[in-house]
């Protein structure tokens, strides 16, 4: 079981704001993998909403996601999902985020 | 006691803003709050897991306190906005943060107060540099570290609410919560180092009828638990390890002030009349439903003001239209038909609503505030609205808006209680529809133009608080110039004098609820006025009766007449300490 990683690209307008960030934390939490985000400079634990919200991710920013354990790379997969996705926001939105 | 300190520690003395006046003398008790420095604390190295301990249980009440949140509010205002409650659960669940916190505990052996609030400030200044939407993110942080620390002390202020022996409180402020809980039988007393005259402290302070001084910037940092204190909350003093002298002169003093508090408990069954048979109504000032017992032991004849501010600060979302019921019924109740005037919201100059504010206001005391914000917010506030005029059946209830500046206010305010009833009548549900109307006349505005607003209301009350702040233009928690707070300025004597005798001539009922009512040196002059009701803090009933009934309508009429003539407030007061001191020289000893 070796380590997987994958980038991925920061696409919803306001970026990793705090509630996508607890989206990707709950996700993360679901694997029993050691996940891990990387923004380049910071590298954290994106099982913590504090940690994840350090990256202040805005849109635009590549991140690379590294996985280990039994499940990585379903929780890769799934994690890659949730960030392409705009973490469900991709539809028009002018109101700033929603928290 | 006392003159053991003297010898081994120097004697200090701080001064400060008096806001319930009295001696008290006894060891002092330090808090921590919220919001503030928390100091470094060491604890000894066998301490550190149960400061661990700690650190869990109060994580734990949190979360419980966030789950009943969000479920309270997905119920009132949806899902959306319950949402942010999953940022705080995921905060207080975050395993990282939790190590983090425990690292600092155990390695410094400190406090867990101090971990908390050392490791989320580091997390918040990180934060404050990102971009403006995650740097928003920073009172979430705020808000979490809060809430365990209130958890923390939470643990804490059990011992404060099972003493056992007679403490002083010392703290940097205290919040509503707190001083509810508080143990009233073993508070002697109040020094905080925040906080002005009309502080929620200085409230509830003069309702419990103990002495505070506020606005002592650093007495916390001072003192320490268990020193010797003295509390003068008539001079606005507190000294701290007194030497055995000044310890003697206070007994002395706080004796005499029993003996004289003692020698008025007689009067309660008797009738506030004054020697010539002019018959004057006393009533209490009430912030708590359960504050109307102590107005009533003191003699009250109802309630004059019932400030309904705690139904808000006492908790961290809006009171629903049954809270406001539950806590009006119950005030009503304990009336026994006896008249109570609710006063509607009068929130916004404060920390609770500016810390709550998108963008605090530069100038709060001139801003959103009071009637301004009811009137922008139409939901909450009719829902008050809704609870008084459904309390008042078959009761002696009036309806008071605060902070009334113009007509225009008074008639929308009045025409939103319409819509209200309407709304009542179509659903069918009991109500009062013809409850009297009245407003506060506690801005120059207001005074100015009582003649015509005495058209439109069933009752004026004068809050001398804000009366004074604003026609004077004085902040009085600003120590640099609260000596120009002053009930004695001759401006606030002449609008005084108008107010009451516009009241007499519409034969509009006025009434002073202002402090001033509370202060017997003022008796005089707002008989001779006119003036026939008082209504002030409970514990300050029994003297403003005692005064009442030593003078005749002939002398106060002298009185009020005379003190028009003078041009500073210090020759009022000194012609005023004279007045009253001829007519009941035990209130004011040497």
């Amino acid at each position: 079981m070796a380590t997987l990683k994958r980038e991925v690209k920061i696409v919803n307008r306001y970026g990793l704001h705090a509630r996508p960030a607890m989206m990707l934390v709950e996700l993360a939490n679901r694997y029993s993998s050691k996940i891990e985000v990387s923004n380049g400079q910071l590298t954290i634990d994106a099982k913590s909403i504090m940690s994840v919200m350090r990256l202040a991710a805005v849109q635009g920013t590549i991140l690379t996601i590294t996985a280990d354990g039994k499940d990585a790379e379903d929780a890769l997969a799934s994690l890659e999902k949730l960030v392409q996705d705009g973490f469900g926001e991709m539809e028009p939105a002018d109101d700033g985020p929603s928290i | 006691m006392g003159t053991d300190a003297g010898n081994l520690a120097e004697m200090r003395i701080k001064k400060g803003i008096g806001v319930s006046p009295g001696v008290a003398i006894a060891p002092a008790v330090v808090m921590d709050t919220e919001e503030f420095d928390i100091p470094m604390r060491h604890v000894p190295v066998d301490h550190a897991q149960a400061e661990l301990a700690r650190l869990v249980k109060a994580a734990d009440v949190s979360k419980r306190e966030i789950l009943d949140l969000r479920a309270r509010t997905v119920e009132r205002i949806g899902q959306e906005t319950a949402s942010i409650f999953d940022f705080h659960l995921g905060l207080l669940e975050d395993k990282v943060l939790h190590q983090k916190i425990s690292d600092t505990i155990l390695g410094g052996n400190v406090t867990a107060e101090y971990a908390v609030a050392t490791v989320l400030r580091g997390y918040a200044k990180e934060f404050l540099g990102m971009p403006q939407y995650l740097a928003e993110r920073v009172k979430d942080i705020y808000d979490i570290e809060k809430r365990l620390l209130r958890n923390l002390t939470g643990q804490r202020h059990e011992s404060l609410a099972h003493l056992t022996k007679d403490v002083i409180v010392l703290a940097r402020d205290l919040t509503p919560s707190q001083t509810a809980g508080m143990d009233r039988n073993h508070i002697r007393g109040l020094a905080i180092d925040a906080g002005g005259q009309t502080s929620h402290t200085a409230i509830v302070a003069r309702a419990l009828g103990i002495p505070a001084v506020v606005g002592l910037n650093d007495v916390t940092a001072e003192a320490s638990a268990g020193d010797s204190i003295i509390i003068d909350g008539t001079r606005g003093v507190v000294v701290i390890d007194p030497d055995s002298e000044t310890l003697a002169n206070y007994e002395q003093y706080a004796i005499q002030q029993v003996e004289f508090i003692h020698s008025l408990d007689a009067l309660r069954d008797l009738p506030a009349t004054t020697r010539d048979g002019h018959e004057i109504t006393l009533l209490g000032n009430i912030e708590f439903p359960s504050e109307v017992r102590t107005v009533l032991e003191k003699g009250g004849q109802g309630v004059g003001l019932y400030r309904t501010e705690f139904l808000y600060l006492g908790s961290d979302v809006e009171p629903t239209e049954e809270d406001h019921y539950k806590a009006y019924c119950q005030v009503l109740e304990e009336c026994q038909g006896r008249p109570v005037v609710i006063r509607t919201l009068d929130l916004g100059a404060d920390k609770y609503t500016q810390s709550r504010a998108r963008v605090p206001e530069r100038n709060p005391m001139l801003g959103c505030r009071s009637i301004r914000f009811c009137l922008q917010n139409l939901v909450m506030f009719k829902t008050q609205i809704r609870a008084i005029l459904r309390a008042g059946v078959g009761a002696k209830v009036s309806m008071m808006f605060p902070l009334i500046t113009n007509l225009m206010e008074l008639r929308q305010a009045k025409s939103i209680v319409r819509d209200v009833i309407e709304d009542l009548e179509e659903e069918g549900i009991e109500h009062r529809p013809d409850m009297p109307i009245g407003i506060m006349v506690e801005t120059p505005s207001a005074a100015l133009q009582c003649d015509a607003a005495a058209k439109e209301v069933d009752f004026f009350s004068i809050g001398t608080n804000d009366l004074i702040q604003y026609t004077l233009a004085v902040d009085r928690g600003n120590e640099k110039v609260a000596s120009l707070f002053s009930a004695a300025n001759p401006a606030v004597l002449h609008l005084l004098r108008d107010v009451i005798r516009s009241g007499l001539r519409h034969d509009v009922p006025v009434s002073v609820c202002g402090e001033m009512a509370a202060d017997p040196l003022f008796t005089m002059p707002l008989l001779g006025m006119g003036l026939k009701t008082f209504s002030c803090a409970p514990p300050a009933l029994p003297e403003i009766k005692k005064m009442i009934r030593s003078v005749t309508m002939e002398q106060s009429l002298q009185v009020a007449r005379k003190v028009m003539n003078f041009e500073s407030d210090k020759e009022v007061l000194n012609f005023l300490h004279a007045a009253a001191r001829k007519v009941l020289p035990a209130a004011w000893p040497d």
